[in-house]
């Protein structure tokens, strides 16, 4: 009998644990010497927090076969470092392979200025200086590019008060400007941005400090632009913006608030239902399915998940399932006490007839969400990882903490209240 | 009660009397790929301050030549259109044209999916059902090695994939009425509320499996329509039981739950329901046919 009270205060440890964490006023998980330290709030998704979703399509097509993985994270790491001066709280930037295409999906909650956040993600920024024989000349390649400069800053020509870029080259730079501008001197030199020259200044002397500006026809919002992505590197490939949702934030607080309400609404009915028909084990199952509740929540801020409508359709969904556990073992529970079995006889057997059809109908439930989620993309894998997170914890509650109930009650006074 | 007597053939009926109508629209119309699968572009505006009529703003984009243009009113000054995917320059001349003759417009929503990406997740929804399938079909197979001789694991398996195939065609079938006549679209969505009809199906059908299972150890000797019959009795009260907890936590997010996920809830409503008459009236007299059909 010992046996019962351990596993009932571990229950009220989890059960208490979850609910703290639970708390919305929850300060975040700091444990320096673990080097541990976790936001405890709820990730809400795009389609309830309003924002942009991006794909870009990269084209390797020019990269060798063996090195197009590599390229591949390369452009991650530059879409990424964009993505950091635009200043939203938590972007999400995924890889992604669409056939036999490599994309990047950026989300970006809660941004106002799409167009802005586009031009910044989108742009290849590839810096490439150009000089030519004679006027009548084509262009041709300096091999002086935009992987040589050190930094590249936003200024306001104090003649003209136009933005210009300033940009300093690495010490190869300096080297490759300073002959250049020796070999161009009083010829023009010119400065092309992906496809366009935006200037073809004339060198009036020979730089060999490696500086120079970048004078173009941009606004100051243009400018800067240019200089973040300067300063973050150019993407290694062409890109192509393949799919763009934006998702208007007003869409978001009505549904989630009508969602949760009908929800709310949902486990009250199950909760009536489950008193009403099974009485005090009905009853402690709804306590269960609290604690459930409490530590599936727990889980979504410690993982963490990023809610979804879908995700929140996927977790009322697995209410269902963990109700199911309790009644297959309620019925069972009844047929076993129709055969004359004792109360604590009853409630044995009842779990452990039960159990097999639990775990075989949970086992091909969660099957099915695990090919979800290797398949599925975005809102469907959000709400296969909410189902699958529910029917595990469903596995515990249901079966663990109801039964300790039950035990527990089994031989004290409180047995006579149990009627089935 | 007797599930498995004669009547059985009527249990068949019905199913397929319910799923040859959606059988045909799915034949005939087929389903109405919204832009998640097809590709294309979404627009949704709205005008400040003027009414707005559709033929106007037809006629105000006739110059843009939009691929595939059609455009709905979803308010007195809020329209909708629908296009092939085009490129984000494009939406850009859209607007300004209607600012030319609305003044403000405002873009309440604006989603646009590449024909790959649509392509892709077509490809992956299809080939998601079929390794579902397969990976259920194994499991029960395993699950119900242990059944006594001469009964075959493999059946039940194969017993409880078609009782899931009747759900999904019963969806299925229902969204292309439902998308022909109402212009419902299918998106990824639903083929999310599918999968859960799919498990949910299976779900069921198990703990009816699970039940002849034990009878047949505990009963040896008894014949296998007695023992199918019998268990389906056991778990009545729980299928029903079960169904109704789910059944209401659905129907509130149906009645009261935001528009956006009323489509999919609907498809889980009534893949819930057909699962749940499926496994006891389909799965199981399955089973029962096909063990006498083999019987030495």
């Amino acid at each position: 009998m010992k046996r019962v009270y351990i596993v009932f205060v571990l229950i009220l440890v989890v059960a208490f644990l979850a609910f703290w964490i639970d708390r919305p006023t929850v300060k975040p998980l700091d444990l320096p010497k673990l080097r541990i330290y976790k936001e405890l709030k709820i990730r809400q998704g795009l389609d309830l927090k309003g924002g942009v979703h991006l794909v870009y399509e990269g084209d390797f097509s020019k990269i060798a076969p063996k090195e197009r993985e590599k390229a591949h994270q390369g452009l991650i790491n530059v879409i990424e470092r964009r993505v950091n001066n635009l200043g939203v709280a938590e972007p999400i930037i995924q890889k992604g392979q669409i056939g036999d295409k490599k994309t990047v999906i950026v989300e970006l909650p809660g941004i106002t200025d799409v167009e802005q956040a586009k031009k910044m993600i989108g742009q290849t920024a590839q810096l490439t200086f150009l000089e030519r024989k004679s006027e009548q000349a084509e262009w041709t390649e300096t091999g002086l590019t935009g992987a040589h400069l050190k930094r590249a800053d936003v200024e306001i020509n104090p003649q003209t008060g136009e933005p210009e870029v300033a940009i300093e080259f690495d010490a190869e730079g300096t080297k490759l400007f300073k002959d250049i501008t020796q070999r161009n001197l009083q010829k023009p030199v010119a400065i092309k941005l992906d496809q366009d020259i935006i200037s073809a200044p004339t060198v009036q002397t020979v730089i060999e400090e490696g500086k120079g500006v970048i004078t173009g026809k941009f606004d100051i919002k243009e400018a800067k632009t240019l200089a973040i992505n300067l300063n973050s590197g150019a993407l290694p490939v062409p890109t192509k913006l393949i799919e763009q949702r934006n998702i208007s934030a007003t869409l978001g607080p009505e549904s989630i608030k009508k969602s949760l309400i009908a929800g709310l609404l949902g486990i009250i009915l199950i909760a009536l239902f489950m008193t009403l028909f099974y009485k005090t084990p009905g009853f402690l199952a709804v306590v269960a399915l609290a604690i459930y509740a409490g530590i599936v929540l727990a889980l979504f801020k410690l993982i963490p998940v990023t809610l979804t409508l879908a995700g929140l359709a996927g977790f009322i969904l697995s209410i269902g399932m963990a109700v199911d556990a309790n009644i297959l073992i309620f019925e069972r529970m009844k047929e076993e006490l129709r055969t004359g079995k004792t109360l604590g006889a009853a409630i044995e057997d009842g779990f452990k007839r039960a159990w097999s059809s639990i775990r075989d109908s949970n086992i091909s439930s969660l099957i099915t969400c695990l090919i979800l989620i290797w398949l599925g993309s975005g809102l469907v894998r959000g709400f296969a990882v909410t189902l699958a997170i529910g029917i595990l914890v469903s596995m515990f509650t249901a079966i663990t903490v109801t039964r300790t109930f039950l035990r527990l009650a089994v031989g004290t006074r409180m047995e006579k209240f149990i009627k089935i | 009660m007797n599930f498995m007597g004669p009547k059985k053939k009527w249990w068949f009926i019905i199913s397929g009397l319910v799923i040859l109508p959606g059988i045909l629209s799915l034949v005939f119309w087929g389903l109405r790929l919204g832009i998640d699968f097809k590709g294309g572009t979404i627009l949704e505006l709205k005008s400040k301050n003027e009414k707005v009529k559709t033929e106007e703003v037809k006629n105000a984009l006739k110059p843009l030549n939009l691929p595939g243009l059609t455009i709905v009113s979803t308010g007195p000054s809020s329209f909708l259109l629908k296009t092939a995917p085009i490129e984000p320059q494009t939406v850009d001349k859209i607007k300004e044209s209607l600012k030319e003759k609305y003044g403000q417009i405002e873009e309440i929503r604006y989603e646009t999916v590449g024909p790959v990406v649509g392509q892709d997740l077509k490809r992956k929804a299809i080939w998601a059902v079929v390794l579902a399938c397969v990976g259920i079909i194994l499991y029960i197979a395993w699950a119900f090695r242990n059944i006594p001789k001469p009964y075959s694991s493999f059946k039940f398996g194969l017993c409880a994939i078609i009782a899931l195939l009747h759900d999904v065609l019963v969806v299925l079938g229902t969204f292309s009425i439902v998308g022909h006549f109402l212009g419902y679209e299918v998106d990824a969505y639903f083929i999310t509320a599918l999968l859960t009809v799919l498990g949910f199906s299976v779900h069921d059908t198990i703990v009816v499996f699970d039940r002849i299972r034990e009878n047949l150890k505990r009963l040896p000797g008894v014949n296998f329509e007695t023992i199918a019959n019998e268990s389906v009795a056991q778990t009545l009260t729980r299928s029903i039981n079960t169904s109704m907890t789910v059944l209401l936590t659905l129907l509130a997010l149906f009645l009261l739950g935001g528009e956006s996920t009323k489509p999919f809830v609907l498809a889980l409503l009534i893949g819930v329901t057909t699962g749940t008459y499926s496994s006891i009236f389909n799965a199981t007299p399955l089973l029962v046919v096909w063990q006498r059909r083999s019987k030495p």
